[in-house]
């Protein structure tokens, strides 16, 4: 085998483009023989794109794939499995109703007689392939009853009881704890052999010196840089991670001197992930939230009005506490809620968008007597489609059928034909093209300048840095440093984005100058 | 229906010229409602036409007002279904809760011997509480409502066999049977059912589109979760939903039991289904968020009027509901179909 010259794997100017997205622009990615390599990325850089092209679900439109320099063209999850690629998805796969074996040879069940059955043979291999990747786990366990870190390992089982050459790991470690952390990187070093090599997609910096020969970054769906692991720094990695430039001037302009909070959040918890949550809004002020996917932003947000269920917390409104138990009553209280996902939390599709934009407000301020007034709903309808440039043919519009500019228009029109005072964006630009964008920050720049108070929660960090006055960043739930926005730069929310929060002595002051605490100086392999 | 006509609207997405206010039609009346409407008129028309070719009586005044009369305990039940389906819900216990309201009734009028006023008061708020119970279970308990009023299906079905003995509850009051069978259209026997079910099918229809029940109905059906998260109280709207499907199907006992001079217990079973058929070919979305009365009063007259017709052209009766069901697959897929090329 041509083991040392070839790479293992290697995509060569792979370009996607999804309806009006470039995902990725020209990737290029290596791994060599033996190596686990680590992909780093933004939220959006490109990482989940490159997975489904590699486990078939999606085709490249340009570019192409190698699997020892022979080009490898997966047409689906199966094929590629065939073809030596596992992918382990962050969201698990597996039936939850099913046994580990069951799981585990799932649409390869040994039969008997060609329809029965053998469920001896399923247990047996199962029970050898357990053992041989030496995991603690009982083949005959409903897998509904394990941890996460056991469901974890029947992923990994499931993946390498295919043989692959290549195995890909998307945030393998989001939800496991040190030790469990450490089980998976041993695994994962015994199953790197000369013929075999692991792309391992990760957050946490800390974990991928220990474990990584090299790091790949790649940003907005290009590739950006490979460096070797012993002689990288983490700060440089994050620098090359976020390093897009931001515009000058587009500071956010000082908050007005902040009085009394308009809502006070303390000790906000829910049985999932959020843990002792509490942060204070100013009327005036744009509050931004920053984390990586999955760190809890969202889920404050629904914590606070009322939509999931919490385990402790208190909201103060206006200087009074308040019970928000649901979204209704975070409505009544002039709260309103922009959720990320528009379409199906934020809109009724097939309705106009008159019908949208009165929806929130229809009793309070456009029915007498129970019935709507129709003309009402339009005039208010029309004076805000025009104060926001919504681009619609008319107002009775299925708003499904607006621009995703227009939509988050529509659902920023039903809040303020409410007429809230606090005002929770999630992802308010998400989906959204450039132009539009503009417009939305222009809105909420306004909105801030009439005395509401806004939160703006954003994976796209540099919009959150030219917004919002004040930055909160989060991580696995906890909040784990407030910037003001001079302390806010792309590396510092970074770098308390990436922290590993719960333990004593992660919750830190916000040391903007200093070098980011806890993150070893690379390279001990 | 006003024939207001569209204005030639420029291609999906695209911007209106700037600074125009864009133009509105009245709501509910939009193009697509309309469609959907004619479509169903259209069949009917057709259906019609068809039986009127092969046999001239069906045209006769005897035989079209015992076509309408044939229509309203159906389009009465269908009315309520029409609000529960909009919302993304299903009522299957209409049939039988239809049967244990008659008998209701019976009990009021003809064992305690109330004044009619008061019975048919009680029946009415009888029926209601029905709806009020399924759509507590609907939105309190969280029971599906495929579920939750199957179970109420059998309930109510059991009840009006326990509350009754068994056995008719006969009404001697001809004033009461009047309800149904009278007519106050002086000179005519023009039945007082059919005026009750215009008249109620008119107050669902303004409900349904002019009022904020009717719009939560569509905004529960279209997207229950955005309309939660809009500061909409969805579990109060729902139950309102059920209670007031309750309340037809309260109507529907009131009429029925009027018409026969008698509370069957032993009846409702299979009118539930009937219901939700003339619903459905009526063009309302079974996933909810779609459909209207017109449409739905269209499709109880049509499958009366197939009964009607079939009867008149001497169709074995096992034969009629074989057609009836092929009309229900042939109203949906051209629904669908149509839905499909607009897209």
């Amino acid at each position: 085998m041509l083991t040392d010259t070839r790479p293992l794997l290697e995509v060569e100017e792979v370009s996607k483009t999804f309806p009006g997205v470039k995902a990725l622009d020209r990737m290029r990615l290596s791994l060599r023989h033996g190596e686990v390599l680590a992909l780093v990325g933004e939220n959006g850089a490109g990482k989940s794109t490159l997975m489904k092209l590699l486990s078939g679900i999606h085709r490249p439109d340009t570019g192409r794939f190698f699997l020892d320099g022979a080009p490898l063209r997966p047409t689906g999850p199966r094929h590629a499995q065939e073809m030596g690629i596992g992918i382990i998805h962050q969201e698990f796969n597996l039936l939850p109703d099913l046994t580990v074996a069951q799981n585990i040879f799932i649409g390869r069940e040994p039969r008997r007689a060609g329809f029965l059955l053998d469920r001896r043979a399923l247990d047996a291999r199962a029970r050898e392939l357990i053992g041989r990747l030496g995991l603690p786990l009982d083949p005959h366990r409903r897998v509904g009853g394990l941890t996460v870190a056991q469901q974890q390992m029947v992923e990994i089982a499931k993946a390498l009881s295919h043989d692959p050459r290549v195995l890909i790991m998307d945030e393998p470690t989001a939800a496991l704890n040190d030790a469990e952390v450490r089980t998976l990187h041993q695994l994962i070093r015994r199953f790197v052999r000369p013929e075999t090599g692991v792309i391992y997609i990760s957050h946490r910096m800390a974990e991928l010196t220990s474990l990584c020969d090299r790091i790949t970054v790649i940003r907005d769906g290009q590739y950006v840089a490979t460096m070797e692991t012993a002689q990288t720094r983490v700060r440089d990695v994050i620098a090359k991670m976020v390093g897009r430039e931001i515009g000058t001037g587009t500071r956010p302009r000082p908050a007005p001197a902040a009085r009394e909070p308009l809502l006070t959040v303390s000790g906000l918890s829910t049985r999932t992930l959020l843990r002792d949550v509490g942060f204070a809004l100013y009327p005036g002020e744009i509050l931004g939230f920053a984390g990586l996917m999955g760190a809890g932003r969202t889920e404050v947000a629904r914590a606070l009005i009322g939509a999931d269920p919490v385990t402790s917390g208190t909201v103060t409104l206006r200087g009074r506490p308040v019970r928000i138990r649901n979204p209704a009553d975070a409505a009544r209280h002039r709260i309103g809620y922009l959720s990320e996902d528009r379409k199906r939390l934020g809109l009724l599709p097939e309705d106009g968008v008159d019908t949208n934009i009165a929806l929130g407000a229809l009793r309070e301020r456009f029915a007498r007597f129970g019935f709507v007034r129709d003309r009402a709903v339009g005039e208010r309808a029309a004076e805000l489609v025009s104060a926001l440039h919504v681009a619609t043919p008319s107002l009775d519009r299925p708003v499904r059928h607006l621009s995703g500019g227009n939509q988050q228009k529509v659902v920023l029109a039903k809040w303020l034909a409410k007429d809230c005072d606090v005002l929770v964006f999630d992802e308010p630009t998400r989906g959204i093209d450039v132009a539009a964008k503009e417009e939305i920050y222009r809105l909420l720049d306004t909105l801030a300048q009439q005395g509401k108070a806004l939160v703006m929660i954003s994976s796209d960090l540099p919009e959150v840095l030219r917004m919002a006055h004040r930055v909160l960043v989060m991580a696995e739930g906890h909040i784990t440093a407030e910037l003001t926005a001079a302390e806010a730069t792309q590396e510092n929310v970074m770098h308390y984005a990436t922290l590993r929060p719960g333990r004593p002595g992660t919750r830190p002051a916000p040391s903007p100058a200093s070098d980011p605490a806890g993150t070893p100086e690379a390279g001990t392999r | 229906m006003t024939a207001e006509t569209a204005p030639a609207s420029p291609p999906d997405g695209s911007a209106p010229p700037d600074g125009s206010a864009p133009p509105r039609t009245a709501h509910g009346g939009t193009l697509r409602g309309r469609l959907q409407q004619l479509l169903a008129l259209g069949g009917l028309v057709v259906i019609c036409v068809v039986f009127a070719v092969a046999d001239p009586i069906f045209l006769s005044y005897g035989n079209i007002t015992s076509v309408l009369f044939a229509t309203v305990v159906i389009g009465t039940l269908a009315l309520g279904a029409t609000f529960v389906i909009i919302s993304g819900g299903i009522d299957l216990s209409v049939g039988t809760g239809m049967a244990l309201c008659a008998v209701v009734a019976g009990v009021l009028i003809t064992d305690m011997g109330l004044p009619i006023a008061v019975g048919v008061l009680g029946t009415l708020l009888f029926g209601a509480l029905l709806g009020f119970v399924n759509g507590c279970n609907v939105s309190v308990l969280g029971l599906p409502p495929f579920i939750a009023t199957l179970a109420m299906m059998l309930v109510a079905g059991g009840l009006a066999l326990v509350v009754s003995g068994s056995a008719p509850i006969y009404f001697d009051s001809t004033a009461y049977t009047d309800i149904s069978t009278g007519s106050i259209v002086p000179g005519t026997d023009f039945p007082n059912a059919v005026l009750i079910l215009a008249a109620v099918a008119l107050l669902a229809g303004v409900t349904l589109s002019r009022t904020v029940l009717g719009r939560y109905t569509y905004a529960l059906g279209s997207n229950e979760e955005a309309t939660a998260l809009s500061g909409v109280d969805v579990r109060k709207w729902k139950i309102v939903v059920y209670t007031l499907a309750g309340l037809f199907t309260g109507l529907a006992g009131i009429l029925i039991s009027a018409r026969l001079g008698s509370a069957q217990p032993a009846t409702g079973m299979g009118y539930e289904l009937q219901a939700i058929a003339a619903v459905v070919i009526g063009g309302t979305s079974l996933n909810g968020g779609k459909g209207s009365i017109g449409g739905t009063v269209i499709g109880a007259l049509i499958i009366s009027v197939l009964n009607n017709g079939l009867q008149v052209l001497a169709v074995p009766q096992e034969w009629q509901n074989v057609i009836l069901g092929s009309v229900i697959v042939v109203a949906v897929w051209a629904d669908l179909a149509r839905k499909r090329s607009i897209r």
